[in-house]
């Protein structure tokens, strides 16, 4: 009777997996199956693009499409800013959301929830609200068509950075900063000798998120640059549509060069950004 | 009160005083990018939009004339209808469907961490290249899209080039680019469910679409909560994903706030305008945090 049940039950347990592993197949393919295609597009030939019957496999296998990239527009100088403005935007990231979210996580200080709610709250304010004025500041300073006007405000912090730093430093025990205090250390020796070495998966994630972000951005580039030598990927891609709109194998093998960098990166750091994301809902930690 | 005054006579003591100079220092950074680029900024903006300022030459006081305007702009109500037409639709849909990937990623199965992964390459790649590829797959003539409507003998759609199929496939592109995040934070919410809870409920005998709607559900709203308004928020900046693939069109389908008031600030310089419609979309933004803020006390159930 007994192990009967536990048979049926199994049995059932068998079949609801199955159920599951069937409809996480089928998203799985609705999500891939673009990819899939823009990668077997993009080293198609031209003419080979119009094939009805779709072919996955290209019947001629072409390189050109890269390299046709490269020579309509200059790809490669768009490929360098994008990598410039990511890097150095994720290290202004790092640096002052982590000395930011430090602060509000492990000092007291005079009006500290009062700047820890306002800093949450600036989350609601939509871009677009300040983008105008700070169009403004950086035209004052001489920032328009520079890249320091894509850069510069990376270094002065963020709601979301703040607050995936904070909830992470609220996860370390006191232990760790008090037997480096009673030997006299000041709070920068803790926070970079004692705090920064045992936070590796948040700052990992916050680089992956930050890069990811700023690596894929669009509205800022395109306020702030006209010219073309210093356009980033994205911005350059979308200006490549309006010039080779049907052009579909040279447009998907410009995409698939701007994925791949942040897929790779986000491959190695998976686990961090995962933790990351969970990390900013404030449920977890 | 009186305890108050006379207590304020005291000299701070050395530690605190450090500990905060120290503390101020950690957070200066963040503080000038509070103030400047945030607050000094939302404070302009508002100025900004009393004023007919053209990016080059002065800024005139126009008193009204931009609210006027505005609220006689054709343009500005079908790209504020179009904000909310696609935030009502991705916004649930997207919800449900992530949560739905995210209950059948929290089994212990073999090959979740793989599928898991496929569903986060969408979010991490960019918004334009993954627009482009849509852009492939909804090519009236040689898109996979219209050749699978052929194959099941169903008319084909012009989509992208369509007035009314453009703003469904935007949404539907923005759903497929979004779902991966929105799935990370319902499992981590997910996997905060204490299992006793489930263990207690089977010793009851409940089914299992009773311990759904009765402990997951529950216990989840928080995390429900949390992502109903970040969705809200980011959806209603929507433009990457018009920019690259409709300009706006077909005849303003797919006009949104954000592309208009990209277009009327950084095309015609219109900033004043400009700064009149983003602070009316601040301010719908601010009425629905507010509208979820106020009411989350009838639905969500913190522990």
């Amino acid at each position: 009777m007994a192990t009967e049940s536990i048979a049926k039950l199994d049995r059932s347990k068998i079949l609801v997996n199955i159920a599951v592993y069937g409809l996480l197949i089928v998203a799985a393919i609705i999500m891939m199956l673009p990819m899939m295609w823009m990668v077997s597009t993009a080293f198609k030939k031209y003419r080979d693009t119009f094939l009805i019957p779709p072919m996955w496999i290209p019947p001629y296998f072409s390189l050109q499409n890269f390299t046709n990239v490269f020579e309509i527009v200059p790809f490669a100088n768009m490929m360098f800013n994008s990598l410039k403005v990511a890097i150095l935007s994720t290290l202004g990231q790092v640096i002052s959301c982590t000395m930011a979210g430090y602060a509000i996580a492990r000092m007291k200080f005079f009006a500290r929830n009062t700047i820890f709610l306002v800093i949450l709250a600036t989350m609601m304010v939509p871009y677009q609200v300040v983008m105008i004025p700070i169009f403004i500041i950086m035209k004052n300073i001489g920032w328009v068509n520079s890249h320091n006007a894509l850069i510069f405000p990376s270094f002065l912090g963020g709601a979301f950075g703040i607050f995936l730093m904070r909830q992470y430093f609220m996860t370390l025990p006191n232990e760790l900063e008090d037997a480096a205090r009673v030997d006299g250390a000041n709070p920068w020796q803790i926070f970079w000798e004692i705090i920064l070495p045992n936070s590796k998966p948040a700052l990992i994630a916050l680089a992956t998120l930050s890069f990811t972000n700023y690596w894929n951005d669009l509205l800022s580039p395109l306020i702030y640059l006209n010219k073309m030598e210093l356009m980033t990927m994205p911005v350059g891609i979308s200006l490549f549509k309006g010039m080779h709109g049907t052009e579909w194998n040279l447009l998907m093998a410009a995409a698939l060069l701007n994925i791949i960098p942040a897929a790779l990166i986000f491959l190695f750091t998976q686990k961090y950004l995962v933790e990351g994301i969970s990390l900013s809902s404030g449920i977890k930690g | 009160m009186f305890k108050k005054i006379s207590g304020s006579r005291k000299p701070i003591p050395e530690h605190i005083r450090k500990e905060n100079l120290w503390a101020y220092f950690f957070l200066s950074p963040a503080l000038l990018g509070l103030v400047g680029l945030t607050i000094f900024p939302i404070i302009a903006s508002f100025f900004l939009s009393f004023t007919d300022w053209d990016a080059l030459g002065a800024a005139n006081f126009v008193g009204l004339r931009n609210v006027i305007a505005l609220v006689n702009d054709g343009i500005f109500w079908r790209a504020l209808w179009n904000t909310i037409y696609f935030t009502a639709v991705s916004v649930p849909v997207g919800m449900a469907l992530s949560l739905g990937l995210a209950m059948a990623l929290n089994r212990a199965m073999k090959g979740m961490g793989f599928f898991r992964t496929i569903f986060l390459i969408p979010v991490i790649s960019s918004t334009v290249a993954t627009a482009l590829l849509w852009g492939l797959m909804m090519d009236p003539y040689i898109g996979l899209l219209n050749y699978l409507l052929q194959l099941l003998h169903l008319p084909k759609s012009g989509w992208l080039t369509d007035i009314n199929m453009a703003m469904p496939a935007i949404i539907g592109i923005s759903i497929w680019k979004g779902l991966g995040y929105n799935m990370v934070l319902f499992l981590a919410g997910l996997q905060g469910i204490q299992q006793e809870l489930y263990e207690a409920a089977r010793i009851d005998g409940a089914t299992k679409i009773r311990e759904f709607f009765h402990i997951t559900l529950p216990m989840l709203t928080p995390t429900i909560f949390f992502v109903l308004v970040i969705s809200l928020i980011s959806s209603f900046q929507v433009f990457d994903q018009t920019w690259v693939l409709t300009k706006g069109g077909p005849q303003n389908a797919t006009i949104t706030l954000v592309y208009y008031i990209y277009q009327t600030g950084f095309q015609q310089l219109r900033m004043g305008y400009a700064s009149a419609m983003a602070y009316a979309m601040f301010f719908i933004t601010l009425l629905i945090v507010m509208v979820q803020w106020k009411t989350q006390g009838r639905w969500v159930f913190y522990q």
